[in-house]
């Protein structure tokens, strides 16, 4: 198990560096940062004091050097266009993106389950067949365009909700948070749903998936065979068994919700860690964009990394050998 | 299947079936002509389109900003409005389908054929092979897709070369996988063994038996992949860093409406994105058809 452990976390950091060198090479071939921080009337020697203190003036490898030494030491490098540590830049915008998936999971997983559990139980019945068809428009939408048809129909037309922003925030346990004021829930329902409805698609089909799996296996035939109600039996044996693989599901889907969280953040001008990316890639701002990626590889990385570990601690079948299966 | 299997005199039964499978079926049915008439409006496009949007010669800046069913000032109707610069937005959507397809088709078909190869060398050669293979395959798949593509582009510019190039980087991994599985399953079967001892080629043994017999699964999975290659252009072109705004694609006539929407000119925006929607689930529903006949699972 060690052993298992030791190479996977070996891999893992592996991954990171992989990531840092490919990231860090490719960003640096965004146009040149210099043109867009200095005005035109600047003189050439303070133009070379500039480009001297931001480190740009030193070979590429060397600042990479520069870039991987520091970063092992938490110090993910200095934004060209705030001036501040990239990494309590990033920080500073989790919460909003943060809140945002949360509200968005939630929902997905409030409103998915029971769809999928109602899909799953009459599969071939008209309402389960309009879910199901459902969820394939759920998918399709591109999430930009649903963001914009949603500011439409309930901003532009009906006037109920704000369009954009993060409306009043509130102090929670030392975060801004809008999940608190009812200016601050209303701006978020819009982003949120607009998060939500692939993952709630996603999560019907999972449900349903599994319901109507789990309906022909011999634990189900034998509660019925002992007179148990079918309400009981698929709300206390159906319904756990097929949460398994649900909430691995979930635990993933985690991860990519910080990603598309960007097309949303973009569509809603929500200022999360997404349109900060999108802004940095904009204003040439090279640490930000390094710094964002790198977390977010590390994000994905521990995820998978906990995942593949829960998997051998709970199914002993999973070979710990460390064959490259 | 629970029926009983009617015997069939024909060849095919399996194309038969999957045919059956999307006649009978009124929603994959629609879909399937919808897509049909879309290829052939795309692919028509400069007959079709009253105007050429990409001539920006025809265009007239007065007639910017028109309404649907407004009248040019030449005369002419433009059915569905023009955009900021004048573009009648018929023309534009024609020719932004043709643009979204040929990225969709393109990028699919590149990212097939490296993931294909990179699948059956992986299930041939094993060993040291397949686990880097493999490996690479891992760490790409472990990315959404979009993050990589964004980063990507914004080093390497906007072009509709450089979309292609970064939607096949980051969809080949999902085809190697699928095509290693295939292979790996078709490998075991006695008729490879049958060629192996007769002493042909490696190379012919992949290409004559083991590739025609286990791409079937890959390529049901890359129907739905061209909706999501389109997607995916569609969003990078709406985040700014896809197709050049001389060609723009439904992503990008979008992006270009975005900033009118709140004032009222819906039309800018919504128009090319139902056609996009429209493209899109088609592609979905269709594929979604294929696989469940074809029993594929995963993609």
């Amino acid at each position: 198990m060690t052993a298992y452990i030791l190479q996977r976390l070996i891999q893992s950091a592996l991954v990171l560096v992989a990531v840092s060198v490919a990231v860090f090479f490719a960003v640096y071939g965004i146009g040149d940062p210099v043109e867009l921080l200095v005005p035109p009337q600047v003189s050439a020697a303070e133009r070379l004091a500039l480009i001297k203190r931001l480190g740009l003036d030193l070979p590429v490898w060397q600042q990479y050097f520069t870039f991987l030494v520091n970063a092992l030491k938490g110090d993910l490098g200095t934004s060209f266009v705030h001036g501040v540590p990239v990494v309590s830049l990033i920080l500073a915008r989790l919460p909003a993106t943060f809140e945002l998936v949360l509200l968005s999971m939630t929902g997905a997983a409030v409103i998915g389950i029971p769809l999928g559990l109602l899909a799953g139980l009459n599969p071939d019945s008209r309402p389960s067949r309009a879910i199901m068809t459902g969820t394939v428009i759920g998918f399709s939408l591109p999430s930009f365009w649903k963001g914009m048809m949603l500011v439409l129909l309930f901003s532009v037309a009906l006037g109920w909700l704000p369009t954009a922003g993060r409306g009043e925030t509130v102090a929670f346990l030392g975060i801004q948070t809008s999940l608190f004021t009812t200016d601050g829930l209303r701006h978020l329902i819009l982003p949120s749903l607009n998060l939500a409805i692939p993952n709630m698609a996603l999560m019907i089909r999972l449900v349903a998936a599994g319901t109507t799996e789990a309906m022909t296996q011999d634990y189900v035939k034998f509660a019925r065979a002992k007179g148990v109600r079918r309400r009981r039996i698929v709300g206390r044996h159906v319904l756990r068994n097929i949460l398994i693989p649900v909430v691995t599901v979930v635990g993933i889907e985690f991860g990519s919700l910080v990603a598309f969280s960007t097309i949303t953040e973009t569509v809603f001008s929500w200022p999360g860690m997404g349109k900060l990316l999108i802004d940095s890639i904009y204003q040439l701002d090279r640490p930000v964009v390094v710094a964002y990626v790198m977390l977010a590889t590390l994000l994905f990385v521990a995820v998978n990394f906990i995942v593949d570990v829960l998997y051998a601690v709970l199914d002993p079948r999973v070979k710990l050998s460390g064959d490259m299966v | 299947m629970n029926k009983p299997i009617i015997p069939d005199d024909t060849a095919t039964p399996l194309r038969r079936k999957v045919l059956r499978g999307i006649r009978k079926r009124p929603t994959t049915r629609g879909a399937g002509i919808l897509l049909a008439c879309l290829v052939l409006l795309a692919v028509f496009a400069p007959l079709i389109a009253p105007q050429n949007p990409y001539d920006l010669a025809t265009l007239s800046v007065m007639d910017n900003r028109l309404a649907p069913g407004a009248a040019s000032m030449s005369g002419s109707v433009y059915w569905l409005g023009t955009d900021a610069q004048g573009r009648d937005m018929v023309s534009a959507i024609l020719y932004g389908l043709r643009t979204s397809l040929l990225v969709g088709l393109l990028s699919t078909l590149g990212a097939l054929t490296i993931g294909v190869a990179a699948g059956l060398l992986a299930a041939q050669l094993g060993g040291m092979v397949d686990a880097l293979i493999m490996r690479i395959v891992d760490f790409m798949l472990g990315f959404p897709s979009i993050l990589v593509a964004l980063v990507l582009l914004a080093s390497v510019g906007r072009g509709v070369d450089k979309v292609i190039f970064a939607i096949i980087l980051v969809q080949w991994a999902q085809y190697a996988r699928l095509m290693r599985a295939s292979a790996l399953v078709e490998r075991r079967k006695e008729y490879i063994e049958a060629a192996v001892n007769f002493g042909l080629p490696t190379p012919y043994i992949m290409l004559a038996h083991l590739l025609p017999n286990s791409i079937g699964a890959v390529l049901v999975v890359s129907t739905i992949n061209i909706a999501s290659a389109i997607t995916l252009e569609a969003t990078l072109s709406f985040l700014g860093v896809g197709v050049p705004v001389t060609q723009p694609s439904l992503g990008l006539l979008i992006a270009n409406g975005f900033d009118y929407l709140l004032s009222g000119e819906y039309w800018i925006a919504v128009f090319p994105g139902l056609a996009l929607v429209l493209l899109i689930m088609s592609l979905n529903f269709v594929g979604d058809r294929l696989r469940r006949s074809f029993n594929v699972k995963g993609g």
